[in-house]
């Protein structure tokens, strides 16, 4: 048992720098990831985490692997998106997700065609499944950073957020801080994609994020128990993730979503809100429903 | 002009003077003339797309009007407008005692925690819309007539002296509405400003004094039994079938003007 759990974090620094990340993730990106679904913009986290990869593609060509010039990069093409998809969706009919569906083939195309110029396979993949393994220090503190920056920000926005999530007309009525809420929530989408592109690279970013937040819906009733749950889903699903590569030999990023989407399908059919827990529920008992 | 102008009105509440507006060049009320007491509790009818939530909007200053002006009593800040349902996210799991709780917006802002007194007013308000006992509960879980009580509880804290109603008897069963109606005349005692968009003539009929029809202008206004009847009602579905007919509306325009 030893063996199986514990002793591939006790023994080696990378597994332990894997797990420290992932843990940071899970505190703040899921979260985040919860209220984009709630809000239902999945798809638009989506968007985002290739609308980042032309930023970060851009820094990759001017200095190389960096993590600083390709978390700015990124940071600046996100943000970008953000603004310009939070203005539409404001300012026109159309919704968000729906503005954007084209920027999702347009940036990944754009951000893998610069990286070719210039990368190797690997670069390549490294950008596009990242590499939990190999986390040093320094992105590391930026992970931890955002992260800590996304809690004090979610705090600071709750009711705000919430009341923007839940009926963002009377929010305009009664307040200005409708505008800030959307935009700071998008911004927060853009830093903490910024975080998980680093340890699970662009397309795995949203796994985080969507995953363990979609499998927290279907079992809590409360927001506060959602956000709770999620995070915990997080956590449980990135260490078996990151056991399973370890003794598997498996790439790690994938690894990881790979067991976040069990917990999700494990939800899908067992949770009170899933598939069976609603007809079981009436099953037992029928005089109950309304 | 953008907004409407607050100043000094004697006894009105709110007074149009050839209110012209819609949306994006697209005017859906023309030359409208009214104006409205102070306290009154007065029923929008009219045919669908005949510009009566447009009307709304132009009261909470959130179109610009092409033509005339609005004058008010009330600042922006003290008309508070009940949207249709359709508007909101109903599947986001806010537990009603928080919604409810955006109706003090304007006291505790974005950031401050409730104070004791403010969520015993919250509690207050739940039980007046007889949803107390739901406090708890996710909105998600709510059904219509429920929710529809719940945002009753959070216009009441909203405790704006100018209340717009948009439609709130959609979809909401027969004894949710009475007990809303119920508030309503409470609210309507007690010196608030009440304008009610209503689809439902006999509901008109049984608790309205005063009714505006309106497609695309103003087409009569008075005591329910003057307004609502079989004539007036084909002359307001002629006068939208017009407009309607003519998108530019030039002939209707000058008829109007």
């Amino acid at each position: 048992m030893y063996d199986l759990l514990i002793a591939p974090f006790a023994e080696f620094q990378f597994m332990r720098a894997a797990l420290a990340g992932c843990l940071a993730l899970a505190f703040a990106a899921t979260p985040v990831g919860l209220f984009l679904l709630l809000r239902r913009m999945s798809l638009m986290g989506d968007v985002m985490s290739h609308a980042v990869l032309p930023g970060a593609a851009i820094g990759y060509l001017l200095y190389g692997l960096s993590l600083g010039a390709m978390s700015v990069g990124g940071i600046v093409a996100g943000l970008l998106v953000a603004l310009a998809s939070g203005f539409v969706a404001r300012s026109s009919a159309l919704r968000e997700d729906a503005s954007l569906a084209a920027f999702y083939l347009l940036s990944m195309a754009a951000g893998v065609l610069i990286i070719s110029v210039r990368g190797r396979n690997v670069d390549l993949l490294h950008v596009l499944f990242g590499n939990v393994l190999a986390l040093d220090s320094t992105t590391l503190c930026v992970i931890a950073a955002i992260s800590t920056f996304t809690l004090f920000a979610l705090a600071l926005l709750w009711r705000a957020l919430i009341a923007e999530c839940h009926d963002s007309e009377f929010l305009r009525r009664v307040s200005r801080t409708s505008a800030l809420a959307h935009y700071g929530f998008l911004a927060l989408v853009t830093l903490n994609l910024i975080g998980s592109f680093h340890a699970l690279g662009t397309l795995m970013a949203v796994g985080i994020m969507i995953l363990p937040s979609a499998a927290a819906r279907l079992c809590c009733k409360h927001l506060p128990a959602m956000v709770a749950v999620s995070v915990l889903f997080a956590i449980v699903g990135s260490m078996i993730g990151l056991l399973l590569s370890f003794h598997a030999n498996l790439p790690a990023g994938p690894a990881i979503i790979c067991a976040l989407g069990a917990i999700y399908l494990l939800a899908l059919i067992a949770a009170p809100n899933g598939i069976f827990g609603a007809r079981l529920r009436r099953l037992f008992s029928p005089h109950l429903e309304h | 002009m953008a907004g409407g102008v607050v100043g000094k009105l004697m006894d009105a509440a709110l007074r149009l003077e050839n209110v012209t507006a819609g949306y994006d060049r697209h005017p859906v009320l023309h030359h409208l003339h009214g104006q409205i007491a102070r306290g009154e509790l007065i029923a929008i009818a009219g045919p669908n797309g005949g510009g009566k939530s447009t009307l709304l909007k132009a009261l909470m200053d959130e179109l610009p009007l092409s033509q005339g002006e609005i004058h008010h009593a009330f600042a922006p800040r003290q008309r508070a407008l009940l949207a249709q349902q359709k508007t909101m996210e109903t599947s986001f799991p806010v537990c009603v005692e928080d919604m409810a709780a955006f109706g003090l917006w304007q006291e505790t802002g974005a950031f401050r925690a409730l104070s004791r007194a403010q969520r015993e007013r919250v509690h207050a308000a739940l039980e007046q819309t007889g949803i107390a006992s739901l406090a708890r509960r996710a909105v998600n879980e709510l059904s219509g007539g429920q929710l529809q009580r719940a945002r009753f509880a959070r216009l009441i804290l909203q405790d704006a002296p100018l209340l717009l109603l948009d439609e709130p008897f959609n979809t909401i069963d027969s004894r949710t509405t009475d007990d809303l109606f119920t508030l309503i005349h409470q609210w309507h005692a007690a010196g608030k400003t009440i304008l009610i968009v209503l689809h439902d003539f006999a509901r008109v009929r049984e608790h309205f004094r005063h009714v505006w029809l309106i497609a695309r202008e103003l087409v009569a206004s008075g005591a329910p039994e003057a307004v609502l009847t079989p004539e007036t009602l084909a002359a307001a579905q002629r006068t939208l079938s017009e407009y309607e007919a003519n998108p530019q509306q030039a002939a209707v325009c000058q008829r109007t003007a």
